[in-house]
């Protein structure tokens, strides 16, 4: 009984990790979705601080709010292409056809978005830092730990609606639009994390209730995607 | 068993519907064309036995087993309108990566043998986005055999082949017939088709109009199936 389960499950993670180097390769050969999203952040990054020019405290204050937003708007970019990318030839029909589960291929997906969202991620934080004159580093393990955490949320939940939305000739629009509304309490937590944590405040105490919330959203969304991505696909 | 059985299917877009009551059974080692006007509803029934559609009423069997059943689809090779390869990777990287889907036990070595069987062996490692539309084409063949797929569904395969994809194409059917396979062709290509057909099925307006063995006078006359059961 325990084999063919184990069986299953290498099976499922080995057609995770194909589908994930696939669209990391695909993606890495064309850099489309990467360049725009690293340029888009990078863009507003500068003007806000620009707009704002506020003190090294005053930008700590705001720093979890201005970083979200950051990640969140450049991540649609990315998120976007990911079913997008399989229109293309009528590739999602094949791999649909192909003997891997809809929450395989979801996995793999989302995966690789993870990867290409943290690599955006990692070059808008010392950015940050420089143009806000802002020292992130003072707790950098936990920082990345609720990088990691909230990067995952908008990942599972943006990925899941790229495959909502890809036959749609707005899906651009309405990828944003559905994504935010559902996102607001993992972002919410996010933000309520990383600003203390870029003030140098411990992840212990008052922020821990926060911490918890971002990991249940995580649970709940990546358990709720991977029950529900099958029927997504085959209508 | 017959390896493709479909019974009662319906299937509406909104109101509309696209098949009404559809059933057929295809033998092992048999190929059925599945033949129709335009909007007849053939794409939309092959989808469905491909399991890439649900039906709204029916069942659709393909080797024993519910067509979205993970043991069916080891045993379904489609090959649809779209090509369905990846432009930014290489003949090699798209056969690799099906074989790898469809868990071969040496995806490497399959990729390869594909390649030397559709004439694709020295394009190896090109990007299919630099291939010209015949290569796409053969390389698109050799994914939907690469597998070694019992039942093939083929929706309108001889589209936009040049002449030497179109005798690959027909070589490997005719293999894969003689090797007892199951082939279910969508096509307007009736010569083609009718050439291959050991049984006909003709759809109109969603319905099952006619089914049963390809005749001799199907052959001489590529006509007499629409004129006898189709509309006017």
């Amino acid at each position: 009984m325990a084999v063919p389960a184990l069986r299953g499950s290498v099976r499922f993670l080995r057609q995770s990790l194909t589908i994930a180097s696939k669209d990391l390769r695909s993606e890495l050969r064309t850099k489309e979705a990467l360049n725009a999203s690293v340029a888009f952040a990078l863009v507003i990054l500068l003007l806000f601080s620009f707009a704002f020019e506020p003190t090294e405290v005053e930008t700590r204050q705001i720093s979890g709010g201005l970083l979200w937003l950051v990640f969140a708007f450049a991540g649609a970019l990315i998120l976007n292409r990911s079913f997008a990318r399989e229109l293309a030839n009528d590739c999602l029909d094949a791999l649909v056809a192909a003997p891997i589960s809809g929450a395989a291929l979801f996995l793999g997906k989302a995966l690789a978005n993870l990867a290409l969202l943290l690599a955006v991620e990692l070059v808008c934080l010392p950015v940050f830092g420089v143009f806000y004159n802002v020292p992130w580093t003072l707790q950098f393990w936990p920082l990345m730990l609720v990088v990691l955490l909230g990067t995952w949320g908008l990942t599972v939940v943006g990925t899941m609606f790229s495959a909502l939305t890809v036959n749609l000739r707005l899906r651009e629009l309405m990828l944003p639009m559905l994504v935010y509304p559902i996102m607001v309490p993992g972002l919410l937590a996010a933000v309520q994390l990383t600003t203390p944590l870029v003030m140098g405040q411990p992840l212990a105490g008052d922020l821990i209730p926060w911490l918890r919330l971002l990991i249940a959203f995580d649970v709940i969304f990546t358990a709720l995607a991977l029950a529900l991505v099958e029927t997504v696909l085959v209508r | 068993m017959n390896p493709v059985q479909v019974a009662g299917v319906w299937k509406f877009y909104g109101d509309f519907p696209a098949l009404r009551d559809v059933g057929f059974e295809v033998q092992p080692g048999a190929c059925m064309a599945l033949l129709g006007r335009n909007g007849a509803g053939k794409t939309t029934l092959l989808r469905i036995v491909a399991g890439l559609a649900r039906p709204t009423r029916g069942s659709v069997s393909v080797c024993g087993a519910e067509s979205r059943d993970r043991a069916s689809r080891h045993s379904i090779g489609v090959l649809g309108h779209g090509i369905s390869l990846y432009d930014e990777l290489s003949a090699f990287e798209n056969l690799h990566l099906f074989g790898r889907i469809y868990g071969l036990a040496e995806p490497k070595r399959a990729a390869t043998e594909w390649l030397e069987r559709t004439g694709l062996a020295r394009v190896r490692d090109g990007l299919v986005r630099e291939f010209s539309r015949g290569m796409r084409q053969r390389l698109a063949v050799a994914r939907a055999f690469l597998h070694e797929p019992s039942v093939l569904l083929l929706d309108e395969p001889f589209t936009a082949l040049d002449d030497r994809a179109i005798a690959l194409l027909q070589t490997l059917l005719r293999d894969a017939l003689a090797g007892g396979r199951t082939i279910v062709i969508s096509t307007h290509q009736l010569r083609e088709a009718l050439a291959l057909a050991t049984h006909v099925a003709l759809l109109v307006r969603g319905r099952l109009a006619h089914t049963g063995e390809r005749t001799a006078e199907m052959l001489e006359d590529t006509g007499w199936l629409y004129r006898h059961y189709g509309e006017a």
